[in-house]
């Protein structure tokens, strides 16, 4: 195959990723983005295999098809609310691979630069096996937290930021000395230390970031692996590696920025870690508890069937108590009764970017009666009954009345101008940003205290 | 502490300041109450139904007034015929009076009540605040008013409401016109529309023609720009211009209306002439005028007070008890509305009342207290309709975001472009190629992505992730070098990247495929 066919079938590829990524714009046109990407990505390998593949060609198709087969599982048994930790644990292999590859690179004796290019290259293949290994140890650790195996707490060691600091200053010396040993035909030894850096990096990176941090943490890896797999591009020399990576990468990064935005919070304080810790007044509202009204499934009963206007505002907790079927089958209910019932996604609800909309799609909850913050937090004042299941800071009106709260600022939505709250929980607790919420005192908040999911089934019995 | 609610001796006068229903709830805020006999008779309330509330009934009116430190009333006090003095005399220091007052009206009733050492809540002048509607007895009475006017103007026309067509013939819709929608003139509209007659409102105030619409009226528009809301939602004088042009509009409707339902009143003032002897006289024959504002002067020239004149075949109908003649309703509403004060000024539930002038409400309605007069009271801080604060909380961190948002970009660029420019010194062409194949596709991820659906971000991200596993690519190049260990590393990468292709895609098409409209 010449080398013309080979980057014409390149550029094709780069079209249908893009052409993928707009698709996902859009709910009518996802599907066919999907379908793109997995063209694009096909078109890719072909090529790739028969041009460059000149032996070991058994070795191949078994990787593939054996990967393949585990990813194909994995994809059909992964439950919709841990979408969080398949994600992220799918971003570790990418940055894996990375370092594989980069490793592979330069160990590769075939491979001749001159001068500066042979610096440059050299550079890359630092850059591409650095990026590949913080996203690596970065998103098993965010897997971690996200299945529960690790705490969600955010770790916080003395003098972090130093320690960051030291870390990347010590990948910059590194760096320099192994551009000037590898131009000898050594440098193995700086590779690994940096690589041992880097791994150290992304574990305390993650580590120090908060439960209510992780849409932000798990969009930022995102980007990462993109930002790995360009950069193994630019040591390869591979533009359709560059594209994609950079494609992704924006990708992420754009994503990071809404969440950060959502949560009116700073990118760089969300990495640099702890929600809620850097400003030290956590104690800000405790002044303010009072009474808290608890209500019988039975009533909120009577009240949803009573109420012409009801919003429901899942959280994480719904999540977690996998209640979005029975969520499902009260707003089925409730429809058929005539109640107008309509949802209302924060952009951090859950601990990934869209993670409410996915669990609701998997109740069947068609998506026009879904709706983001912004399009329906002006229609508080005409809600009959709000359900709150399972969310508590992103509808803290802390965030706008109390200046000194830790979430001040944040957008929240804001339930407590409805007509009457119902608000799901387990207990008291605060939610991750240690905050206590006002709403729960409120005159109209009633509180339905237990597991959603008992909770819940209860209320459709007595509809 | 008790409460006495005596008869009303004003003539005509049906309505009583409590019923059975109120007494009961007066008695959970632990007040007494004592009624007059025979006050709530001609409101078909029976003194046994009072005293089955718990209600003591007293025959005296003099030993009424005597045993009962808060006095309900619905009048203003005046000259008692049976007691043979104004009843005023009869209130003692300290009792606390509660009443329609009209304190506007009545300086002199305010001096007495302040030499007698009263403590007057007038309830008219509760203030027009969202906490005070349950208060707001001049509401409850409007309301009665608005209905009560379509209900005599029924009684008066000659013909139905509603249009039918019978085997006896045809029979059109009268066409109804209320000028003012206030609270009588919704209710109006709303009472007239049930019975099916084609209704038609005008206010000044351009704000009401939503809700005239929502009682499914047609609002009647005046081609005149010209804001007509005053102070605390109630109208206020136009300018000349406009009233010719909603003169003119009036004579135009005069001719084709049947029955035309006056609401219109300016707070303090005499009630505006909208109907001229000329407009009356070009109306159909049959036809009715119901004028609400006749106590204040009438919206009508012909109108007289409590009285329904004959104008060539028009009845102009000004009475002005209209409440009066719904008087069990109304009773229910007022003594509804004079619990719900009570118990603002009992928190305590412990029967004893507190006037407590920082209360906006109570300060609002408090006329006389401690021997000195305290109407008219300061302004009310909201009117009906606030006009949005502006929100000040979001304007701190807008301002603060703003900021670097100047700068920011600036520097990033020059920055950035100091670095591109250094770098393209030094790099080769192949790099520097390579590097605008980057930033290009970065600025295209950008632009694409950055219309994706929050409800898309979680299928967007696993998408990404299994397109950036594109880096397999790498690893096929690799997987054919002869060096060992390349082949295992590049094959383990195939692997582990061949994992994420197939699971990523596969994902994403379940999550899709969950999605529906």
């Amino acid at each position: 195959m010449t080398s013309g066919i080979v980057t014409a079938a390149y550029i094709g590829a780069t079209i249908l990723f893009i052409l993928a990524l707009g698709g996902l714009s859009n709910q009518e046109t996802a599907r066919r983005g999907n379908l793109y990407g997995i063209i694009g990505m096909a078109l890719a390998l072909l090529v790739a295999m028969s041009a460059a593949v000149t032996a070991n060609f058994t070795l191949l198709l078994v990787a593939l098809a054996v990967g393949g087969a585990v990813g194909l599982v994995l994809a059909r048994r992964v439950q919709m609310t841990q979408m969080p930790e398949l994600v992220a644990i799918l971003h570790s292999l990418v940055g894996l691979a990375a370092v594989l590859v980069g490793f592979a690179n330069f160990m590769d004796p075939n491979i001749h630069h001159q001068g500066v290019e042979l610096t440059i290259h050299h550079i890359e293949t630092y850059l591409g096996i650095l990026i590949g290994a913080v996203t690596f140890s970065g998103s098993v650790i965010a897997f971690g937290k996200l299945s529960g195996k690790i705490g969600g707490k955010p770790m916080l060691l003395p003098a972090r930021h130093w320690l960051n600091l030291s870390l990347l200053i010590a990948a910059i010396v590194v760096g320099a000395l192994f551009v000037e040993e590898s131009a000898e035909g050594a440098g193995m030894t700086p590779l690994l230390i940096m690589t041992g850096i880097a791994l150290l990096f992304g574990i305390h990176m993650v580590m120090a970031i908060g439960g209510a941090d992780m849409p932000v943490v798990v969009s930022m890896l995102n980007s990462y692996s993109g930002w790995a797999a360009s950069a193994t591009g630019f040591m390869l020399s591979n533009d359709l590696l560059i594209v994609t990576g950079a494609l992704v990468g924006s990708s992420g990064a754009i994503l990071s920025y809404i969440m950060c935005r959502a949560m009116n919070r700073k990118f760089l304080a969300v990495i640099a870690g702890g929600f809620g810790t850097s400003g030290g007044s956590v104690a800000g509202g405790e002044g303010e508890q009072g009474e808290v009204v608890a209500i019988e499934p039975l009533e909120v009963a009577e009240l949803l069937a009573d109420a012409k206007e009801v919003m429901i505002i899942p959280g994480y907790g719904m999540a977690v108590a996998q209640a979005q079927h029975m969520v499902y089958e009260i707003t089925k209910t409730l429809k058929d009764k005539g109640v107008n019932v309509r949802f209302g996604i924060h952009p951090v609800a859950g601990r990934m970017p869209g993670h409410m909309n996915v669990l609701l799609a998997e109740a069947k909850v068609p998506y026009d009666i879904v709706f983001e913050m912004d399009e329906i937090n002006d229609d508080f004042p005409e809600v009959d009954v709000s359900v709150v299941i399972g969310a508590n800071d992103i509808v803290n009106p802390s965030a706008q009345e109390e200046p000194d709260s830790p979430i001040a600022g944040m957008p929240v939505l804001e339930v407590w101008k409805g007509n009457i709250t119902i608000v799901l929980k387990r207990s008291m607790a605060t939610g991750y940003a240690g905050v206590q919420n006002p709403l729960f005192f409120k005159d109209n908040t009633r509180m339905l205290f237990g597991d959603a999911h008992d909770t819940l089934s209860a209320v459709h019995q007595a509809l | 502490m008790r409460i006495g609610v005596p008869k009303e001796v004003h003539h005509g006068e049906k309505r009583v300041a409590t019923t059975p229903d109120v007494v009961a709830d007066l008695q959970k805020l632990g007040f007494d109450v004592s009624v007059e006999a025979g006050a709530g008779i001609a409101a078909s309330f029976a003194d046994k139904a009072y005293e089955e509330a718990g209600a003591q009934v007293v025959a005296a009116v003099d030993e009424l007034y005597a045993g009962a430190d808060i006095i309900l009333k619905v009048r203003p006090p005046e000259a008692h015929p049976a007691a043979r003095c104004d009843e005023i005399e009869l209130l003692r220091a300290g009792q606390v009076l509660i009443a329609f007052l009209w304190p506007a009206q009545h300086p002199e009733m305010l001096e007495k009540l302040r030499a007698q050492g009263v403590t007057a809540l007038a309830v008219d002048s509760v203030p027009r605040i969202s906490r005070a509607q349950k208060v707001d007895a001049l509401s409850s009475m409007a309301n009665i008013a608005g209905y009560r006017a379509v209900v005599e103007a029924a009684q008066h026309f000659g013909r139905f409401f509603t249009g039918q067509i019978t085997a006896a013939g045809k029979i059109p819709p009268a066409k109804v016109l209320v000028i003012g929608a206030g609270v009588a003139g919704l209710s109006a509209i709303g009472a007239a529309k049930s019975m099916g007659g084609i209704v038609r409102a005008f206010d000044t105030r351009p704000e009401v023609k939503e809700q005239v619409e929502s009682m499914d009226a047609e609002f009647l528009e005046l081609d005149f720009e010209e804001e007509g809301g005053g102070e605390g939602g109630y109208a206020k004088v136009m300018s000349e211009a406009f009233i010719a042009a909603e003169m003119a509009l009036f004579a135009e409707q005069a001719k084709d209306v049947d029955i035309i339902i006056t609401t219109a009143l300016i707070p303090g003032k005499p009630a505006p002439k909208l109907i001229t002897a000329d407009m009356v006289a070009s109306m159909k024959r049959g036809s009715v005028v119901v004028d609400l504002a006749a106590e204040q002067g009438g919206n009508c020239e012909l109108t007289q007070a409590d009285r329904v004149v004959d104008a060539d075949g028009v009845s102009i109908i000004g009475y002005t008890d209209l409440p009066s003649r719904l008087a069990a309703q109304s009773s229910q509403l007022y003594g509804t509305n004079l619990r719900h004060l009570l118990s603002d000024m009992c928190p305590e539930k412990d029967g004893i009342v507190h006037v407590d002038m920082d209360d906006e409400v109570v300060r609002g309605a408090t006329v006389v207290k401690d021997n000195e007069i305290t109407w008219p009271p300061p302004a009310p801080k909201l009117s009906v309709a606030p006009t949005p604060a502006p929100a000040e909380t979001p304007a701190v961190p807008a301002a603060e975001l703003e900021r670097p948002s100047v700068w920011g970009p600036v520097l990033a660029l020059g920055v950035g472009g100091l670095a591109l420019a250094g770098l393209g010194a030094v790099a080769p062409q192949s790099f520097m190629t390579h590097l605008t194949v980057f930033v290009l596709a970065c600025f295209v991820g950008y632009m694409v992505i950055w219309n994706v659906k929050p409800a898309l971000h979680t299928p967007l991200m696993s998408v990404t992730n299994a397109i950036s596993s594109i880096i397999i690519i790498g690893a096929i190049l690799q997987i054919s070098a002869p060096t060992e260990i390349i082949k295992w590393l590049a094959t383990l990468a195939v692997l582990i990247t061949s994992v994420n292709i197939a699971g990523g895609f596969a994902v994403t098409r379940r999550m899709l495929d969950m999605f529906r409209k």
